[in-house]
């Protein structure tokens, strides 16, 4: 058997993650079938395959928001079975950045507070530095002047600009992206996917993006593909598409 | 956990500012019950001082009488009886024995706060042609005033008597046309009479007390009576008229004395006082929990509304008791801001009352104290409500897995 303990630079390695629904009952159906996958600090993958295939799955096991029904995750060098569900939740809020199809963001609360969001609820209070750091990921998604409007004032693509913000403000090792542009106009979508390419390339966080869309699996560096619940294939692309 | 972290009542507030319809309309519901709940304690309690006030106005809380008088079987020495009907036999007016001992007995029970001798009989005002039936009453005025307020319920003449002086009842005085320095006849069921002047006028707000009594000193009541230096029974006065039953009980142990408390002799009132209580304690409990399931109702919509919410709270690292603690918070806030606006509620309903509840000649009712420890009670009471109402929504949402919540 292969050493199971992840190297020193791997964000995130799965070894033989099964999933199961309905354990134990006549209508027990394995969805996810002893994947193997290890992505390295800094990379950025796409998840591909068709509808049903397990993606959001194997996104949700990876996130930490679903355990294996067997296998082991490791993330950031630590082995998720071993916690409990306070340590899980902790793990995930410092290590893992979700952005999703739909921004979630807290209507009730500002652009600018929403980013703030995953920190208040780490450190329990806010601070200027904490504030200064939340204005700045706000520039950097390009939102500076919609910093104080409402969540629900501003565009689509902005509410998910705000959400990539967001899913940054724990300076996570990981970014799990599930349809990321799917709500949004191919222009939105662009950029969208341009600022968390930067991200990547700036900060050195690790991406995994699942997406439908091979125009957009084309500009990462590594397509990983989920068929019945196995990968059946996993490359690096060497013709990364270049926006611009 | 960090306990002064201010994440869960930043994110609470928030929901609740997002929701004011709910959030105003809930805090209405609560605000009306807690008013309620307020009003009708306030009123049920002024009630109750009232009627218990009155009561004890014109009667000692405890009084000690003589023993009664029992018939004994005829027998022939140590035979069997030879009579073998009994008939109980009729209670003439004595004294108490040894009175004066049995009061400085009873003065050291603790809780007592005064004893004072009193001397009653039947007797007749007359006045001219008007004969009125009559109990005499004599009292040592100094220790009497100590256990019976009669001072204060004067509404003519004074309260100092001397050996052939009296005081009588507003009814009393009508019916024999007296009035202050008027003379009349009290006569004594034995013939002895005597001529008394009346020197105060008193109104205890009961017809049947102010056309019976008179009061005369304690001296002139044995004279009448036939009981030269005795005492038909010993009032005394207790520091809480509710443990006056208790104290009774006291002095009854190891005596054959007479005992009997206020609350044995108006059995009938503290049974209707407590069917009052027990109705206004249900009315008040099935308020509190309409007002539970009001705030509970609420919080249940709200967290199915912002389940894709708590959902991404979780995914982002929040933990469970924090989202517990979300509607934990919005569940107290309900309750205590509801419970404050019940209270200025409740105070104006008690102005109006006030203004309302009068009798012909402009006076109050009954006294209603407005105590500030009862608004204290229902803040923390529907604060700890509101508490308890959130529990099973902040339960669910605490619950929520974040990927059921998420995909929704």
């Amino acid at each position: 058997m292969a050493d199971a303990s992840p190297g020193v630079a791997d964000t995130l390695r799965l070894t033989g993650v099964r999933k199961s629904y309905a354990t134990g009952t006549p209508v027990e159906i394995e969805v996810l079938h002893g994947v193997d996958l290890t992505l390295r600090h800094g990379e950025f993958a796409a998840l591909i395959g068709p509808s049903g295939s397990g993606k959001t799955t194997l996104l949700n096991v990876i996130g930490l928001l679903d355990r294996p029904t067997a296998g082991r995750v490791f993330i950031a060098g630590q082995d998720a079975g071993t916690l409990d569900e306070m340590e899980t939740t902790h793990l995930r809020g410092r290590t893992i950045g979700f952005v999703f199809q739909y921004h979630y963001l807290l209507p009730a609360f500002t652009a600018l507070e929403n980013v703030m969001m995953p920190v208040l609820a780490a450190r329990g209070r806010t601070d200027r530095e904490m504030r200064e750091s939340a204005a700045a990921l706000l520039d950097r998604v390009g939102l500076t002047q919609w910093r104080d409007n409402k969540a629900s004032a501003i565009s689509g693509g902005q509410q998910q600009r705000v959400a990539i913000a967001r899913a940054l403000a724990m300076n996570p090792a990981l970014v799990l992206a599930d349809e990321p542009s799917g709500n949004l106009d191919t222009e939105s979508a662009d950029a969208v996917f341009d600022l968390m390419r930067d991200v990547n390339e700036r900060s050195g966080t690790t991406f995994l993006i699942v997406t439908h869309d091979p125009r957009l699996a084309q500009r990462c560096d590594r397509i990983v593909e989920l068929v019945d619940g196995r990968i059946v294939s996993d490359r690096a692309n060497t013709k990364v598409v270049r926006r611009g | 956990m960090n306990p002064l972290s201010y994440f869960a009542p930043v994110v609470a507030f928030r929901f609740m500012r997002e929701g004011l319809t709910q959030t105003f309309l809930i805090v209405l519901g609560v605000a009306l019950g807690g008013g309620v709940i307020i009003f009708m304690s306030a009123l049920l309690a002024g009630l109750q001082a009232n009627i218990i006030r009155r009561t004890l106005n014109f009667q000692a809380p405890i009084q000690i009488q003589a023993p009664d008088q029992l018939a004994r079987p005829l027998r022939e020495g140590d035979s069997d009886a030879v009579a073998n009907q009994v008939q109980p036999r009729s209670q003439q007016l004595r004294s108490v024995d040894q009175w004066q001992k049995i009061r400085a007995d009873v003065a050291r029970i603790p809780g007592v706060t005064s004893v004072t001798p009193v001397v009653t009989g039947p007797g007749f005002a007359q006045r001219g042609e008007a004969t009125k039936a009559v109990s005499i009453i004599g009292i040592e005025t100094e220790s009497y005033f100590k256990v019976v307020a009669l001072p204060d319920k004067i509404i003519g003449g004074r309260y100092d008597m001397g050996p052939i002086d009296a005081i009588v009842g507003t009814e009393l005085a009508r019916d024999l046309g007296i009035g202050i320095e008027d003379k009349f006849a009290l006569k004594a069921a034995n013939g002895a009479a005597s001529t008394l002047s009346v020197v105060g006028i008193f109104d205890f707000g009961n017809k049947g007390v102010n056309e019976r009594n008179v009061y005369v000193t304690l001296r002139t009541a044995q004279n009448l009576l036939d009981l030269a230096g005795g005492a038909t029974s010993l009032d005394v006065k207790v520091h809480d008229p509710f443990a006056a039953e208790t104290i009774a009980q006291t002095v009854r142990q190891g005596s054959d004395l007479h005992v009997d408390s206020w609350i044995s002799t108006n059995a009938q009132f503290f049974s209707a006082m407590a069917a009052q209580i027990l109705a206004n304690t249900l009315i008040r409990i099935f308020v509190g929990i309409t007002v539970a399931l009001g705030i509970a109702s609420v919080l249940v919509v709200s967290v199915v509304q912002k389940s894709k919410e708590i959902g991404i709270l979780r995914a982002m690292g929040t933990t469970r008791p924090q989202v517990l603690r979300i509607f934990l918070i919005q569940g107290a806030f309900m309750g205590l801001v509801g419970a404050l606006f019940g209270s200025l509620l409740a105070w104006i309903f008690l102005q109006l009352w006030r203004g309302v509840a009068t009798n012909p000649d402009g006076t109050p009712l009954f006294v209603v104290v407005i105590e500030p420890s009862l608004f204290a009670i229902a803040c923390v009471g529907a604060t700890l409500v509101g508490i308890l109402a959130a529990a099973v929504p902040a339960r669910r949402a605490a619950r929520l897995d974040p990927v059921v919540a998420i995909r929704g």
